[in-house]
């Protein structure tokens, strides 16, 4: 390790760059893969990895757009991918936004503001979120199909419901955002203590600012959470224009129906810019992750 | 900090507004409360009950000011975590499904409701066109004339008045023709019965098909039959024995547990797929760290160039949605007209049956698991070998140990235990990680010979899934059940994550 001989780190670069260069080709073969089914003509394999004939009819319906083949049958949108888009992204930016506000305010709370069992709160808010939400379906489910009968704003099929149920998932931003107050020089507070300050105006004027890089963590955390959520939306959206599209998607692939060209389009359409949100986003979430998972 | 008082603007609300928006919370919340109360939810009353009254002391009161600020999250946790937790387990005590899905207040509603028309009533009758797409209906023996209607095919109701004949009636011909709306409309005669389409060009009471008797019983008007309320199985009997529909679900004590413990249908798939689940999860675990460690520690390698370019199409798996990339999987893999079929028969002759075949099947659920998961791993791992001082392998190296020696002596022990509460979690998430098993194989190839569905892939919380929203069944007190065992097994994993996660973080703090 200290005493190298040029030739044996010759041979060494070769092998480390080998071995990563065939482990990507394998990684990224499905990627490769969807990208030229989406320009094969037909929904199934013809026989051909490259498309003999490319055909941009799949990329056509996956935007919505009716497609008119050379022979003159025009080919409708099998699924209204758009406006699943439109769903996810909205569902996202609202449970994003919610859990922002309740996070930042209670962990806020438990790093600064005292009150009795403070401690054994915090304990106990984790423990219950240690139990996944995806156990619970059945029971979130009933609550609100009864909800449903209030109105039905808050019933079944209606996209309230399932920002509701991921605006329960803060337990670990808290924990998170607490860590990162935590951090913060008491100074600060006592200083706007001594100026007037309301506990509510320290965490708003103080607090918030400081906290503002977190919460973009956090945001974007929460974001790609419910874009990629399949259990909860599942049981609760139930008409064809309400899906999200992490379960709308699946249709195309149904049994009785495979469309896996128009799959191929619609996915590269609809993951291409989450897969670029997350990769910006990377370099900040893999620093949050490891923090939330081991800061006290 | 020496900003003077007058730099911090005053914020707060106005008293009279900040009343007026807590008070109209707390209204609506009771309300909600109200409402639930009157459709027989008890249960769900009482609890936005307690909410709305904490909401209004805590946010009415200056008393509780600190508690403000915790109240939202600790409401959404108890409201969409806890609650539904608590409620899922009482599920598993009834025998809430499909068939016994109302609550008994409306399943006697629905019975009570139910009415046959009474042919001996029946009464010709016109249709009077206004023109603006609405109508009336003309009864003419009666000499009642409804209010407007549409007549579309939604449902519609619409009282009927003593009048007229009116003008503009529609010949018969035509009227046929507004048939599927005349199908769907109730009219109501002033003495309050109800009057239905009864055949093309007649209109007859509707008398209802159950009367209710003193004793909680019903009658079935037609035949004289008796329907008895049988609390225990959630049924209308009639004497016969016979089960009228709709059922109401009853608390059953432990026959769920029986039935998973006692009925081999359901035990032996729930032990193979126990099995599996832990398989699942301990291999998924397993095999992603390994490929992940073993990735970081090739990047982390100072001779090697182009780090920065590796790193990034490394995570590609882990940045793409990952319901995308199991879907891209389903397809690739499907036997018949998969691409990775296709590659394989012509390099090797061979099509595997990935779906129909259960170790193959099992097989490609890890091989896809491993491939969404090794880039996580890869990250924390790459982290963590920073940490660990250079010196240690120096000098080991120095002693003349191999590099795979050094690693295994130095590198591993010092990063594993930092890792350990994160392997927990991935444990815990592979454990329940439903997502993956619903959307690539649904659980698929089916166990056979049982008595619920079950799939050779199935983990437990997607055979629970399967259980309670399934296309053949939706037996949520028996997926009730089956989930309070889960929350058992999970619980114990949890608390030693939790238990990990302290004594990690005591570590560090002692550090």
């Amino acid at each position: 390790m200290i005493v190298e001989r040029p030739r044996d780190l010759r041979i060494k670069k070769i092998f480390a760059h080998g071995f990563l260069i065939l482990f990507l080709a394998f990684i990224t073969f499905p990627f490769l893969m969807v990208v030229s089914i989406s320009f094969r003509e037909g929904n199934f394999t013809i026989g051909d990895i490259w498309p003999r004939n490319p055909t941009l009819e799949h990329w056509y319906l996956a935007f919505g757009l009716d497609y008119v083949r050379a022979d003159g049958t025009v080919v409708e949108p099998p699924f209204p991918v758009l406006r699943w888009m439109w769903n996810s992204i909205k569902l996202g930016l609202f449970a994003g936004a919610g859990v922002l506000v309740i996070s930042t305010v209670s962990a806020y709370a438990f790093s600064r503001i005292k009150f009795r069992g403070r401690t054994a709160l915090l304990d106990g808010l984790f423990i219950i979120q240690m139990f996944p939400t995806t156990l619970a379906l059945i029971a979130l489910y009933a609550i609100f199909d009864s909800l449903g009968e209030v109105s039905p704003f808050l019933g079944i099929d209606s996209h309230l419901s399932v920002i509701m149920v991921y605006w329960s998932g803060v337990v670990l931003h808290i924990w998170t955002l607490k860590g990162y107050f935590d951090g913060i020089d008491t100074a600060l507070d006592k200083a706007a203590a001594i100026d007037g300050a309301t506990p509510w105006q320290t965490f708003r004027l103080v607090f918030l600012p400081l906290a503002v890089p977190m919460m973009a963590v956090i945001f974007v955390l929460v974001f790609i959470g419910a874009i990629n959520d399949y259990p909860v939306a599942s049981v609760l959206l139930r008409s064809e224009d309400n899906l999200t599209l992490a379960v709308g998607s699946r249709l195309y692939l149904n049994e009785f129906k495979y469309l896996w060209g128009d799959f191929a389009a619609a996915a590269i359409l609809s993951g291409v810019p989450i897969t670029i949100v997350f990769l910006i986003a990377q370099k900040y979430l893999v620093s949050g992750l490891g923090e939330g998972a081991v800061k006290g | 900090m020496s900003a003077p008082a007058d730099a911090i603007p005053q914020t707060e609300a106005p008293q009279y507004l900040r009343w007026a928006v807590v008070a109209t919370i707390t209204l609506g919340l009771l309300y909600v409360a109200f409402y639930l109360y009157l459709i027989a939810q008890p249960l769900f009353a009482v609890v936005i009950l307690a909410v709305g009254v904490i909401f209004a002391l805590i946010f009415g009161r200056n008393k509780y000011y600190n508690l403000r600020f915790v109240f939202p999250s600790v409401a959404a946790i108890l409201l969409f975590v806890a609650l539904p937790i608590g409620y899922t387990i009482w599920i598993g005590f009834t025998n809430y499904s499909s068939f016994n899905l109302l609550t008994f207040e409306r399943a006697k509603s629905v019975l009570m409701s139910r009415g046959s028309v009474d042919k001996s009533t029946e009464q010709p009758f016109a249709v009077a066109d206004l023109g603006d797409g609405s109508y009336q209906i003309w009864l003419p023996e009666a000499g009642l004339l409804s209010a407007p209607v549409s007549l579309t095919e939604a449902l519609e109701e619409a009282p009927l008045d003593a009048a007229s004949e009116p003008a503009n009636l529609l010949s018969a011909k035509d009227a046929i023709k507004l048939r599927s709306g005349l199908q769907t409309l109730t009219l109501t005669t002033p003495d309050g019965i109800s009057i239905q389409n009864s055949g093309l060009r007649t209109f007859a009471s509707l008398m209802p098909d159950y009367r209710e008797l003193e004793d909680g019983q019903l009658e079935r008007i037609a035949d004289g039959v008796i329907l008895t309320p049988d609390h225990a199985e959630g049924f209308y009997f009639a004497d016969n024995g016979e089960k009228i529909p709709p059922g109401w679900y009853v608390n059953i004590g432990w026959k769920n547990f029986d039935r998973i413990f006692n009925n081999s249908g359901i035990r032996e798939p729930m032990i193979g797929i126990f099995i599996w689940t832990v398989t699942f999860a301990a291999a998924s675990v397993a095999l992603t760290f390994a490929v992940g460690l073993a990735l970081a520690v090739v990047l982390q390698w100072e001779h090697l160039r182009g780090k920065a370019i590796y790193r990034i199409l490394l995570i590609l798996p882990y940045a793409v949605p990952s319901f995308i990339s199991i879907l891209v999987f389903r397809g690739l893999f499907n036997q018949n007209f998969g691409e990775i079929n296709l590659i394989l028969e012509a390099i090797f002759g061979v099509r595997p049956e990935w779906f129909t075949n259960a170790n193959l099947a099992r097989t490609m659920i890890l091989i896809v698991n491993t491939w969404l998961g090794y880039p996580y791993m890869m990250l924390l791992a790459m982290g963590f070998l920073q940490g660990v001082p250079q010196d240690h392998k120096k000098a080991a190296a120095l002693e003349g140990a191999s590099p795979s020696r050094v690693f295994f002596k130095i590198t591993l022990p010092q990063i594993l235990p930092p890792f350990m509460p994160l392997l927990i979690s991935s444990f815990a998430f592979n454990f329940n990680n439903m997502v993956l098993v619903l959307l690539l194989t649904r659980g698929l190839p089916d166990i056979v010979g049982t008595t619920v569905p079950a799939g050779q892939t199935d983990i437990l919380a997607s055979f629970t899934y399967r259980i309670a929203f399934g296309f053949s069944s939706t037996e949520f007190g028996l997926a009730g059940a089956i989930t309070l065992l889960i929350f058992v097994l999970v619980s114990v994993i949890s608390y030693v994550n939790f238990v990990a996660m302290r004594r990690g973080t005591e570590k560090r703090a002692g550090k």
